[in-house]
């Protein structure tokens, strides 16, 4: 899946209409900075995440920003730009781990229960209309004090947000993968297979699966912007991860809430931008990216300049 | 277990019922029905999840108590029993509206509910005025102009709207219009003498624009309209992202259809076009999709009353959860729950009464 995105990607940007094309570009662009800052941050940040002095001595609280400390100090002390940048780390991993722990749940669930139906399909179905419809939100403050009793370390605080994550978003790739199944089940090319005696789980992987997922490239984007943000909903309440455990924007943003009625700008705008160009870029590479891995929509854009690649999805 | 076989979209009503025109009764019964399993299970996951921490009184008092005080205490709240046994009378207790007493200020859970919900209520309806004032005009304007210049920045501003935060949206309006420019008031719901004045009143709505408008008082009305315009622009600007682009979409769909293409072939004007021909069959979905924003709504308005220091349920829920006080938490979002399967009932309803497809 990812693969195909990967080689269709350079052809998408060559032939997209206008609108599309620019969005598609800023998306790239801004997650590309973001994952960059994420991997490199160590060597971007001046200061590490919970340093508080250096041989000069100790930061200071609420400073204004000057050559030492190009976006100041927090109320705590901490530098802000080097918590900026180090929060990206954490908002990375927070994506990989809620990602992981929403798709291959939520994927397998649709298949079997759309390919099976029966009894066991009708109860996923409830249970997923019953859990859809809880804030994620309120789940990850309930998770976090489940996990960590509210004050959290690193893997306490990414653990209750990707678990309430996936809670909200397992019955939503299983929503849609279950549709797509069943459309795709009646297809004459899954017939075809059974008449030829194939398995059903070699039905169900390789030609039901491959080709119900083409909607979920949006639903990964969705899904980690939400994970970002219900991070970062959770650190501003207050239940997310400690400072000196790593660096979380929301945390950041809580600590900010005071600065912000004092006039202090430079402890708020860094950590919420750092939130808004990540979720921006995301969101913008989904929706790029939704037309790219329909089939149909991309034949007809590059058919003319297509490599030979056969079409590996549609057997 | 039989609601649920039901409710399933394979499940559909015998051709012989519909003939019969049970259809939308035997629907709107079933699907009530529904409501009850979904609370169940979501109020079951909260207990669960509640309990799985330990018991309400030691996460209260835990730190303050002699083990023996403690163990007291316990016994006589009957958190000493199987947890079965709990659970079980927790749920015999919220079947009958008792949704027990809060620990650390000893109030019974149903008067924080009414006493806070009003002000959520508000907060709540504010967002959504200002998202259909905002989203609805805007996703119209964005589809008549398609893909061109106004459609791209609209479409840049609704990503924008939901890539914010709630709570930076809020702190940024603070800093900008409370702090820099000192035209609004920062936080609350009303000045301290206004809301002393609200409370004096002698019948209370808790809604403070209702009491105020009651009262005829011009300054208080002035004030908690004040308050109100940071609060639900916050909360607001994050549902209207949802609904521009939901009436782009629909519009654009129904901008494409025969009866337009035939009003447009008749030479009626654009802006007609869009305002009288197209627009009201592309706000059903509207409808339905604003119903199912209630969950974000709630989980929105958690982040905006505590930007705000606005004390609705979700300021409150926030403070209980701080001083860990569990059958508060546990009332206040086993509320949210049955206002979220409440509104997905209506929600389906309406869609049903608009389109009879949906029933079964």
């Amino acid at each position: 899946m990812a693969l195909v995105l990967a080689r269709r990607l350079p052809l998408r940007l060559r032939t997209g209409a206008g609108v599309q094309r620019a969005m598609l570009l800023t998306g790239l662009v801004l997650t590309g900075l973001f994952v960059l800052t994420a991997l490199l941050g160590p060597l971007l940040a001046p200061h590490g995440y919970a340093q508080l002095r250096d041989g000069g001595g100790l930061f200071g609280s609420q400073q204004h920003p000057s050559g030492a400390h190009p976006l100041g100090t927090t109320i705590s002390g901490y530098d802000v730009l080097s918590r900026t940048v180090w929060g990206a780390r954490t908002a990375l991993l927070i994506i990989v781990v809620a990602l992981l722990l929403s798709v291959v749940p939520g994927t397998v669930l649709g298949l079997v229960s759309g390919y099976l139906g029966g009894k066991l399909d009708r109860l996923l179905v409830g249970l997923a209309d019953a859990l859809y419809a809880f804030p994620p939100l309120l789940l990850a403050i309930l998770m976090s004090l489940v996990i960590s009793g509210g004050r959290s370390s690193l893997v306490g605080g990414l653990g209750a947000a990707a678990c309430s994550v996936a809670v909200s978003f397992i019955p939503q790739y299983f929503r849609v993968v279950r549709a797509e199944v069943i459309r795709v089940k009646g297809e004459p090319f899954v017939d075809a297979a059974r008449v030829i005696g194939t398995g059903p789980w070699r039905i169900m992987t390789r030609h039901v699966l491959r080709n119900s997922v083409r909607t979920l490239p949006l639903i990964f984007t969705i899904n980690a912007s939400e994970a970002i943000l219900t991070l970062a909903g959770l650190g501003f309440l207050g239940f997310g991860i400690e400072p000196n455990s790593a660096a979380e924007w929301g945390y950041d943003l809580n600590r900010a809430v005071a600065d912000v009625t004092a006039g202090i700008w430079w402890t708020a705008i860094p950590p919420g931008l750092g939130i808004v160009l990540t979720v921006l870029g995301t969101t913008l590479l989904g929706e790029g990216l939704t037309d790219l891995a329909d089939p149909r929509l991309r034949r007809r854009t590059g058919a003319p300049t297509l490599p030979t690649d056969g079409g590996g999805d549609d057997d | 277990m039989s609601t649920l076989t039901q409710e399933t979209p394979g499940a559909v009503g015998t051709p012989a019922d519909r003939a019969a025109g049970l259809g939308f009764a035997r629907y709107l019964v079933v699907r009530f029905l529904l409501i009850i399993p979904t609370v169940l299970i979501l109020v079951s996951l909260v207990f669960l999840l509640m309990r799985l921490t330990g018991d309400p009184i030691s996460a209260a008092f835990g730190d303050r108590l002699t083990p023996d005080q403690l163990q007291a205490k316990l016994h006589q709240a009957g958190y000493d029993r199987p947890l079965l046994t709990q659970y079980l009378d927790y749920l015999r207790s919220l079947a009958t509206g008792d949704f027990g007493r809060t620990v650390t200020d000893n109030q019974p859970v149903t008067h924080v509910l009414g006493t806070y919900g009003a002000a959520t209520v508000e907060l709540a309806c504010y967002a959504l005025l200002v998202a259909l004032v905002i989203g609805v005009p805007l996703g119209m304007v964005a589809a008549s102009y398609r893909d061109r210049a106004p459609d791209a920045v609209l479409r840049l501003f609704a990503i924008l709207t939901y890539a914010t935060p709630v709570f930076f949206v809020g702190l940024l309006l603070k800093l900008v219009f409370a702090i820099r420019l000192g035209w609004l008031p920062a936080s609350g719901r009303a000045s301290t003498g206004v809301q002393l004045f609200l409370q004096d009143q002698t019948s209370t709505t808790g809604v403070y624009l209702i009491d105020a408008l009651r009262s005829g008082d011009g300054t208080a009305i002035t004030d908690v309209l004040r308050h109100a315009v940071l609060p639900g622009l916050a909360l607001g600007l994050l549902v209207a992202g949802v609904l521009l682009r939901l009436v782009r979409t629909n519009l654009i769909g129904t901008l494409s259809a025969e009866y337009v293409e035939a009003a447009r072939s008749r030479g009626v004007a654009p802006l007609r076009l869009v305002t009288r021909h197209a627009t009201r069959p592309a706000l059903i979905p509207v409808v339905t999709v604003l119903g199912l924003q209630v969950a974000g709504l709630l989980g929105g308005a958690v982040l905006t009353e505590t930007t705000f220091e606005w004390r609705g349920l979700g300021y409150e829920l926030a403070h209980y959860l701080t001083v860990r006080d569990f059958p508060a938490v546990q009332g206040i979002v086993a509320l949210f729950a049955v206002v979220v399967a409440v509104t997905n009932f209506l929600v389906d309803v309406v869609a049903a009464l608009i389109d009879p497809r949906v029933r079964y």
